[in-house]
Order: structure tokens, then C-alpha cells, then sequence
């Protein structure tokens, strides 16, 4: 007890020594540590500024070349009531991206929890294999595979109407999303204790009642990580949207606005940055929430 | 006194029923194969497939709306020998993935060490730096064009108002128009986008080095720039080399920031593998032609996927 | 309740034989303490009698049934582990009753179960508690309490106690010991501490490189030993082991072990030895049995003086190294009796206590 009282007195007067005496150099290190910041964080930052000042500025104002494009003397909202009343931004690209990006997303989560699982723990013939080939997928970039996928698509369109829908994207989305989901919960399910496990079955659980009712809820952050994933890449896909989809009320945001809104030599550019701004916050507002899962994810693949 | 050494091997074991002779031929977890089950087929149908679909077009006469014939390797041969865009777009290729990918590399190595020392609004920064990354490519793309566009451009704006460049005579420049400057700003944006996925891994990397090892090295009065070599380098490596790998692999197939900024032009001058085959096989309806060239990435991704895999392999025994 | 009853076991990995067709009977309610060093097959017999493990050949039988087709999960057994694997999103409560849930035991039933094991266990105030909120000895108490509730026929523990604290560690073997006096179960206990084992089991099971070196009580382990790796493995400190050569003498036979030291044989052990006359055997003592010089108990006691080279002062006694013939070896001294470093000492050895193994089997003679 008393070396116990005298380690934690010796800590508490360390501390306040410290408190007391911080050198000026290292004060001066911290402040030019933060003034060095300030470069990138004003360089990752810029465009978004540009994005959300232009959106809020009337159409005078920006062909006002005289004037500084980095303020905006008055806010605007008709660039985005241009949006509600003019284009399909709301009613249909919105709704199909938030449609697809779901369904996209529980199916490959639930089909990567599965094959994550057999890689991670269970043992038998091939499926070392198998995890060299979902990392080779993983890494297949998409630029191989849309022209072809165009044939896969009007064949199953001969039997269930997928062509030029939305459909043609949740069918295609998994694609890539699945091999990230896979490798991203292969690590996590790694971490949990084997013995856990072994315990359930020891009383008494079946292989996928374990799965459920043990894995599963340990792996939570994990698979929060792996929706977070899937939602932001299928929010943002632009290439298989751009070639599989020509019917303007079945685009997703992206192509949507790319295509939709830039039409001759006189852009609109107010309510094309209004969209872009509306089509990015959603993922920013779920990653300002999430944004420790996104980075534990981010960096596994290359840590671990 | 030793029990039982003297009966030898399995032999007077039971008879094995048809499950356990199957468990002892292909593991314990028969019902593995249920749980790779899903994964398998997507992966045939809709990856292992097209993409023999797209080798045997690479070797035919694919055309929207016409009949399709085997032609050989007639296409590969067009495309290396007669065809001027795709030598510029293996010029541009290269020099687009070699240049972003050191500017990642260096500029994420900066800002991660700067990070590394940040306490108080750790959170915000880190937040702020990922944006880029977060973001629909596309979208904030557009966001870069408005600032490049020739009539528009802020940047041009700034030359002709701010001082000093008012007076310099700087500008204005059209940073889309001209194929050098299209190129730059093509790689610009990429940096921009690509940047926070360095940051963030390179810090994670930096945070794992166990902070002993440069208290023993500040003991054996090493400075600042010999911890940095001796202790950071060395151990940031193996990170330093999966992230450039991946970030190489990403970056040759790159579409969005090309086909918004620029979509391949002025006069194809931009053009990566990705943008250019989308323009012959979508656009120009040179489906044959489209697959061959994007074909020309698969050596590439066959090699960084080996290097990678060994990389993986070589780190996990390190670790061990 | 039940007992087990392994047959010719065998357990290969690819090319490794982890364990070497081990023969073994438990009885019922039995506490049997697997041990030996690591890597010596003891968890994997462990994990096959679980069910966690396929086993390559051979029988394991629990209660009158053969098992090797069954599932962990049918075999009604529960397990201990060394990292106490609970479950990190269950209160205790939830952990205890997890089991006889699956099992859809009635819910009053499993309330009066689990409350009686917390009772048992003293960890009725922790049962709200999430697991990340316990110490370790609390973790260890309900990864006990997760099987007791169960009232399995087998009770398996792997290594319960290593990650715990040393006080804390004899703490727990003490109730370990107490829990089996009042729940009677079969239980097979591995560990790689042969204090745990001696003081723990009913019987032990000695394991070295996949195969069964001895199977007997604490005491028959201690006084005598059938292989040179038991007789080195139980006991703390361990045994002296000196090269020698048996000698005849006039009287019988002598443990020669320089040209210029020998030690008789106790005579009611000269008929066991005589075979071995002549031989180079490895002599074997416990510290305990070489002491300061006393007054001799019985004839077979026997002087000897060395230089002392190192002290180890234990409290209750004190451990002397000195050389014997080229071996160093180890004394337990009365405190207040022991010489300075460097000087000479007189000792006592009961010769009466040693064992003599023939290199060449390995085997205690």
C-alpha cells in the first residue's frame, strides 16, 4: 500500500514540474509543428471551399470576372432550387445511388463476412488459394473489366431486365467491393481470440451459431468498417455508372451531374457546384461520425 | 516405463466412415466450402470471366452492332506499331504514375511526421487531410475544373490581381488546354486525391515504431536527422513499399480524374489506359480495340501483385 | 460425471507427431494433472479429449461411448482456457448462462445455477459486470463459474492459471482444489508447473515428446521416479545428476564418481544394482537429500566435505552449490550451518534416497 501511495505522489510532482517548466523551444517547435500544417490542410481543403462558395453564389456574380472568386458577397439559393426544379438530382439520381449503394453494400458485406470467416479460421484444401485469388481481385482494376461486364449484363438481361437500370450496378458493384470487404475482415476476425470460440462450441453452439451469436458480435467494429467501406466506394464510383447506364432517371449522382448538367460550352457552374457539394456531404457528414473506423481500415491493408 | 510407444502409427484404429477419411484428405472445416460458396461464383461470373471475355476481344474485331471475328493478335500489333495515341498514352501512363506516386510518397512522409507530433486538434486535422479521399472523385474533380478552367480559373485570377504576380506579367494560362499543363494538372489532382491515403497509412506506420528506440538512439547522441535515417526509414520500409505498390497499381488505372478534367484531351494527349480505352470501346464502339488496350495493364498488375504478395508473405514472418 | 478412457491416441500436424499413441484411464471423478514441458503433447490430448482437435488415430472414449465422431458441442464437456476466453459482449451473467441457454435449460433453472456457482465462487456482486471490467483472478473465477453451471461430465482445464500473478496463482490452486472436494467431476488439467500438478491432482501424467513418460500419484512422482526426464521434471529445486561408475566394493557396491570419491550403496539395494556393476551410470539426488553435516539417521547416511562456491539463501533453508567430483550440485542447508564462500563445508547424503538410471534406456533402475 504505502509504495503505492509514494510511486503515485512521485508521478503527480513529476507532472507538475512539467507543467511549470515547458521550455520555450519546445514551445516554439510545437507552433512552427502547426504553422507547417497549415500549407496541406489549406491545399486538401481548397476545392471544397471553391465547391461550397460557388454554390451559393447568383449566376451574375460568377460571370462577374472582375470581382474575387474566393467570396461571395450575398448567399444564393437558386442554384439549388435549379437543382429541385430542373434536374433529376433529387427525385431520381439521389434516390438510385442511396438505392444501389445500400443493396450493394448488404450484399457484399454479408457475402465477405462468410468468405473472410473461412479464411480466417477454418482449415481445408484450397483455401489458401482462394485468398491469393480474392486478393488478386481485389486489385483487378476496373479499367479490365467494363467493357465486358456490358456483354455479361445484356446476357442476364435476356432473362431478368437489368440493362440500363440500376440493377446492372448492384450486380456489378460486389465486384470490387467484395474482395476489400473480404481482406478488411479476414484481419479483423484474426484478432479474436480462437479460444472464444472454441468455448462456444464447447457449449454447445454449431459452427454458425458461433459465427453469430460470438464472432459477429465481437467483430462489430470490423464490420462497421467494412459497411463504411462499401458505402463510400459504391457512393462514389463513377466508371461502371458512366458505361452501363444511358437512361437519365437511372444514373447515380456522379454521372448524373457529369452528364446531365454540363451540356455545351456554358456551364452552369453554380448549381453544378451546389450538386457536387450535395453529393459529397452525405459521405462526409457519415465519415465525420465514423471517421476512426475509416482510418483503422484504411491503414490495415497496408500494416498488417 | 513407457505406455503405449511400442503400437505403431493409425494401423488399429477403427474403420475411418466416409466423413473422416474426407476431413483427413482435405482438412478439418469440410463445410468451408459453403462459406466461399457466394464469393466463388461472383468471382467467375463476374470477374474470371469477363475478363476472358475481354482477352478473347482483345484478339477480335468487336464492333457495336456488327459480326464479331478472331483476328489474331492484329489489334495488339495496331495498336504498338501504327497507333501514335496509345505510344502517348504509355508515355503519359508512366510519367503520370512515377510522378504522383514520388510526390505521394515524399509530401505524405512530410505531413505524417508533422502529424505525428500534434495533440491538441488531432482529431480535426487528421479529419480534414482525409477529405480528399473520402470524397466522390468525380465530384470534387468538378470542383478542380471550375479552378482550372481557362475564363474561370482562381488561379489565373490570382496572377492577374495579386501582387507580386500583377505586376510580373504572369499568365493566364490555360491549364486544360495545353498538353504539358494538361498533364501537370491531371497529375495535381491526382497528388491532391491521392495524398490523405499516404498521410494517414505512413502515420500509422510511425506511430507502431516503439518510441524506446529513439531514446536509445538519443542516448548514443544521435540527432534528429540521424534518427530519421537510421531509425524511421528503416522500419517505416516495409509500409513505405506495400502503400507505393498499392498506390502504383491504383494510380495506372486511373479514369475519374482524367475523363472529368480533361477526358483524354487536348488532341489525346492525356489519355491513360483507362481513358483511352474507354474512348475506343464506348465512345468509338472499338470493342476489340478497347479491350486491347486495356489488357496492356494486366503484365503490369501481375508483377506489382507478386512484388506485393511477397512484400505481405516476408513482413508476417518479420513479425513472428 | 464420467470417466475417459484414451486408446493408442495419435495426433500428427503434417509431419510433426505431436502426440505417440498415448494409453490413459481416468477414472471417474477423478483430478488428473497432464504435465510436462512445452511442446510435449499434453494440450493437444487436452483439446482431443474436447473435441477441438481431430485425432489421427486411436480411441477416445468418455463414459462408456467412443467420441472421436462427436462434436464439441454433443459431448457435454467444458473447458477452462489459459486466456479464460469469455465472451467480451456478455455480462458474467450472460457468460455463466450462455451455455445452458444453447442448451434451453428453463430459465429458472439456469438462474438457481448460476447463482449457486457465484456463490461457490464468490462473484455473486461481479454478475452485471462485463468481463473488460474484471481482474484477472475475477476472469478466472467465472471462466470456472461458465463450467461449473454447466455440470458437464468432463471439466478440462488448460493452463488456468499461468497468466495469473505467483500469490494470486497459489491462491486460486487452493480454491481450484476446494471447487473439485464439492463439485466432484472427472477433470484432466494440463499445466507445465509440476508444484501445480503435485498439489492439484489425485494422479499425474508425466508427458514428454508426445508420449507418456509415468502415470502415478504426487508422491509415487517424487520418491520414485521411472525415467530420467521424470525424475528431473518433478521436484524444485530439481534433481542432481552426476555421471558415475558402479563399483564393486568388499561390502557391496559403490557410486564411484571421481578417482578419489565414492559413496556406498545402501545395502538392501545391492541386489537391485548388481547387474549393473561396473557400468557408467547417471547418479541421481535431490537437494534435499544432501544437507549440512548431522547426526546420521540410519547407516546409509554418508559424509562428505567440499568447497562451497555459491550461496542462495531460500529463508526456511538455504541452497549450497559446490562441486562434486566435476559436477557442480546443489545442497539444502540449515541456514545458521552453512560456511562462507570459498571455504570448506561438511555434508550429510542420504543415500538411502538416491536413484540410479542407466544412461543408455534412460530408465530408473
Amino acid at each position: 500500500m504505502s509504495s503505492n501511495e509514494m510511486t503515485g505522489m512521485t508521478t503527480s510532482s513529476g507532472e507538475a514540474l512539467q507543467e511549470n517548466r515547458v521550455p520555450i523551444w519546445r514551445l516554439r517547435k510545437a507552433a512552427a509543428n502547426y504553422i507547417a500544417l497549415i500549407p496541406y490542410l489549406a491545399f486538401a481543403l481548397f476545392p471544397f471551399y471553391i465547391i461550397a462558395i460557388t454554390s451559393i453564389k447568383s449566376k451574375q456574380e460568377i460571370n462577374n470576372l472582375g470581382e474575387s472568386p474566393f467570396w461571395a458577397s450575398g448567399i444564393a439559393v437558386e442554384n439549388y432550387t435549379f437543382l429541385y426544379t430542373n434536374t433529376s438530382f433529387f427525385e431520381h439520381w439521389m434516390v438510385n445511388t442511396l438505392i444501389v449503394t445500400t443493396v450493394s453494400t448488404i450484399i457484399s458485406v454479408t457475402v465477405g463476412i462468410l468468405a473472410a470467416y473461412a479464411l480466417a479460421r477454418l482449415k481445408f484444401r484450397g483455401v489458401e488459394m482462394f485468398g491469393v485469388a480474392v486478393f488478386i481481385t481485389y486489385l483487378v482494376p476496373q479499367t479490365l473489366l467494363f467493357l465486358p461486364l456490358v456483354d455479361v449484363i445484356n446476357l442476364i438481361d435476356d432473362f431478368i431486365p437489368i440493362r440500363d437500370t440500376y440493377w446492372s450496378l448492384i450486380l456489378t458493384y460486389p465486384t470490387f467491393l467484395i474482395p476489400f470487404v473480404t481482406w478488411l475482415l479476414m484481419g479483423y476476425f484474426r484478432t479474436i481470440p480462437v479460444e472464444v470460440e472454441e468455448c462456444a462450441y464447447l457449449d454447445g453452439c454449431s459452427r454458425l451459431g458461433a459465427l453469430f451469436k460470438v464472432v459477429l458480435p465481437m467483430a462489430i467494429p470490423g464490420i462497421i468498417c467494412a459497411i463504411l467501406f462499401s458505402y463510400t466506394l459504391s457512393w462514389n464510383e463513377f466508371l461502371y455508372s458512366l458505361v452501363f447506364i444511358q437512361d437519365e432517371y437511372a444514373k447515380t449522382l456522379s454521372v448524373g451531374v457529369f452528364t446531365e448538367l454540363i451540356r455545351g460550352d456554358i456551364y452552369f457552374w453554380g448549381s453544378l457546384m451546389a450538386a457536387c457539394l450535395l453529393g459529397t456531404l452525405p459521405i462526409v457528414i457519415l465519415y465525420g461520425f465514423l471517421m476512426d473506423y475509416y482510418t483503422s481500415g484504411l491503414t490495415q491493408g497496408a500494416i498488417k | 516405463m513407457v505406455t503405449g510407444t511400442e503400437v505403431g502409427g493409425a494401423a488399429s484404429s477403427p474403420p475411418l466412415t466416409l466423413k473422416s477419411r474426407l476431413r483427413r484428405s482435405i482438412g478439418p472445416d469440410l463445410d468451408g466450402y459453403y462459406f466461399i460458396l457466394p464469393t466463388v461464383i461472383i468471382v467467375f461470373c463476374l470477374i474470371l470471366y469477363p475478363f476472358c471475355l475481354a482477352v478473347y476481344y482483345s484478339m477480335s474485331n468487336a464492333f457495336i452492332g456488327e459480326e464479331t471475328h478472331f483476328i489474331g493478335l492484329e489489334n495488339f500489333h495496331y495498336i504498338i506499331f501504327e497507333d501514335d495515341i496509345f505510344m502517348m498514352t504509355v508515355r503519359n501512363t508512366l510519367l503520370f504514375a512515377v510522378i504522383s506516386v514520388v510526390f505521394k510518397t515524399v509530401l505524405g512522409l512530410l505531413c505524417a511526421l508533422l502529424l505525428l507530433r500534434i495533440i491538441k486538434l488531432r482529431r480535426f486535422l487528421r479529419g480534414a487531410m482525409l477529405l480528399p479521399f473520402v470524397a466522390p472523385t468525380a465530384l470534387t474533380t468538378l470542383g478542380w475544373w471550375l479552378i482550372l478552367d481557362p475564363t474561370y480559373s482562381h488561379i489565373n485570377w490570382i496572377f492577374e490581381h495579386v501582387w507580386p504576380f500583377s505586376v510580373l506579367d504572369v499568365g493566364p494560362y490555360n491549364f486544360l488546354g495545353e498538353p504539358t499543363l494538361a498533364l501537370g494538372a491531371v497529375i495535381f489532382v491526382n497528388v491532391w486525391r491521392g495524398l490523405p491515403f499516404f498521410i494517414i497509412t505512413i502515420l500509422a506506420g510511425l506511430v507502431s515504431i516503439p518510441d524506446h528506440l529513439y531514446e536509445a538512439a538519443e542516448i548514443d547522441g544521435a540527432s534528429i536527422m540521424d534518427k530519421f535515417w537510421k531509425i524511421t526509414l528503416p522500419l517505416l520500409r516495409p509500409v513505405l513499399a506495400v502503400i507505393i505498390l498499392f498506390s502504383t497499381i491504383f494510380t495506372l488505372g486511373e479514369f475519374n480524374i482524367i475523363y472529368v478534367l480533361t477526358r483524354g484531351g487536348p488532341m489525346n494527349e492525356t489519355h491513360l489506359f483507362a481513358t483511352y480505352s474507354f474512348t475506343a470501346g464506348v465512345l468509338n464502339h472499338e470493342i476489340g480495340l478497347g479491350a486491347a488496350i486495356a489488357l496492356f495493364l494486366f503484365p503490369i498488375l501481375v508483377v506489382t501483385v507478386i512484388l506485393l504478395l511477397r512484400l505481405v508473405r516476408r513482413d508476417s514472418q518479420y513479425e513472428l | 460425471m464420467a470417466s475417459i478412457k484414451l486408446t493408442n491416441l495419435w495426433k500428427h500436424y503434417g509431419d510433426v507427431q505431436a502426440v505417440r499413441g498415448i494409453n490413459l484411464d481416468i477414472g471417474h471423478n477423478e483430478f488428473v494433472a497432464l504435465v510436462g514441458p512445452s511442446g510435449c503433447g499434453k494440450t493437444t490430448t487436452l483439446r482431443m479429449i474436447a473435441g477441438l482437435e481431430d485425432i489421427t488415430g486411436g480411441e477416445i472414449e468418455i463414459g462408456e461411448n467412443v467420441v472421436n465422431e462427436v462434436p464439441p458441442k454433443d459431448r457435454d464437456i467444458a473447458m477452462v482456457f489459459q486466456n479464460y476466453a469469455l465472451y467480451p459482449h456478455m455480462s458474467v451473467y450472460q457468460n455463466m448462462s450462455f451455455g445452458l441457454k444453447i442448451r434451453k435449460t428453463p430459465k429458472e433453472e439456469i438462474d438457481k445455477r448460476v447463482q449457486m456457482a457465484a456463490e461457490i465462487l464468490n462473484i455473486s456482486e461481479l454478475l452485471e459486470r462485463r468481463p473488460a471490467q474484471l481482474s484477472g483472478g475475477q476472469r478466472q473465477r467465472v471462466a470456472m463459474g461458465r463450467a461449473i453451471v454447466r455440470d458437464p461430465v468432463v471439466f478440462l482445464f488448460d493452463e488456468p492459471l499461468s497468466n495469473l500473478d505467483a500469490k494470486l496463482r497459489v491462491q486460486m490452486r487452493t480454491e481450484i482444489k476446494k471447487i473439485h472436494q464439492r463439485v466432484q467431476t472427472t477433470v484432466v488439467y494440463v499445466t507445465h508447473d509440476q508444484v501445480e500438478a503435485m498439489t492439484l491432482a489425485d494422479r499425474i501424467v508425466v508427458m514428454n515428446e508426445g508420449v507418456i513418460e509415468q502415470v502415478g500419484t504426487p508422491n509415487e512422482m517424487y520418491s520414485s521416479p521411472k525415467t530420467h526426464f521424470v525424475a528431473s521434471f518433478i521436484g524444485s529445486p530439481s534433481m542432481n545428476f552426476m555421471n558415475c561408475q558402479l563399483a564393486k566394493t568388499a561390502g557391496g557396491l559403490a557410486v564411484r564418481l571421481s578417482d578419489d570419491l565414492s559413496l556406498p550403496v545402501p545395502e538392501d539395494r545391492t541386489a537391485r544394482y548388481a547387474p549393473y556393476a561396473d557400468k557408467e551410470m547417471t547418479f541421481g539426488i535431490r537437494p534435499e537429500h544432501v544437507t549440512e553435516k548431522r547426526p546420521h539417521a540410519n547407516g546409509a547416511q554418508q559424509d562428505i566435505d567440499a568447497n562451497v562456491n555459491v550461496l542462495e539463501p531460500m529463508g526456511v533453508d538455504t541452497m549450497v552449490f559446490f562441486n562434486l567430483g566435476p559436477t557442480e550440485i546443489c545442497a539444502r542447508a540449515e541456514p545458521t550451518s552453512v560456511s562462507e564462500v570459498g571455504e570448506t563445508m561438511g555434508f550429510t547424503v542420504s543415500m538411502d534416497k538416491m536413484h540410479l538410471i542407466d544412461p543408455s534406456t534412460g530408465a530408473v533402475v
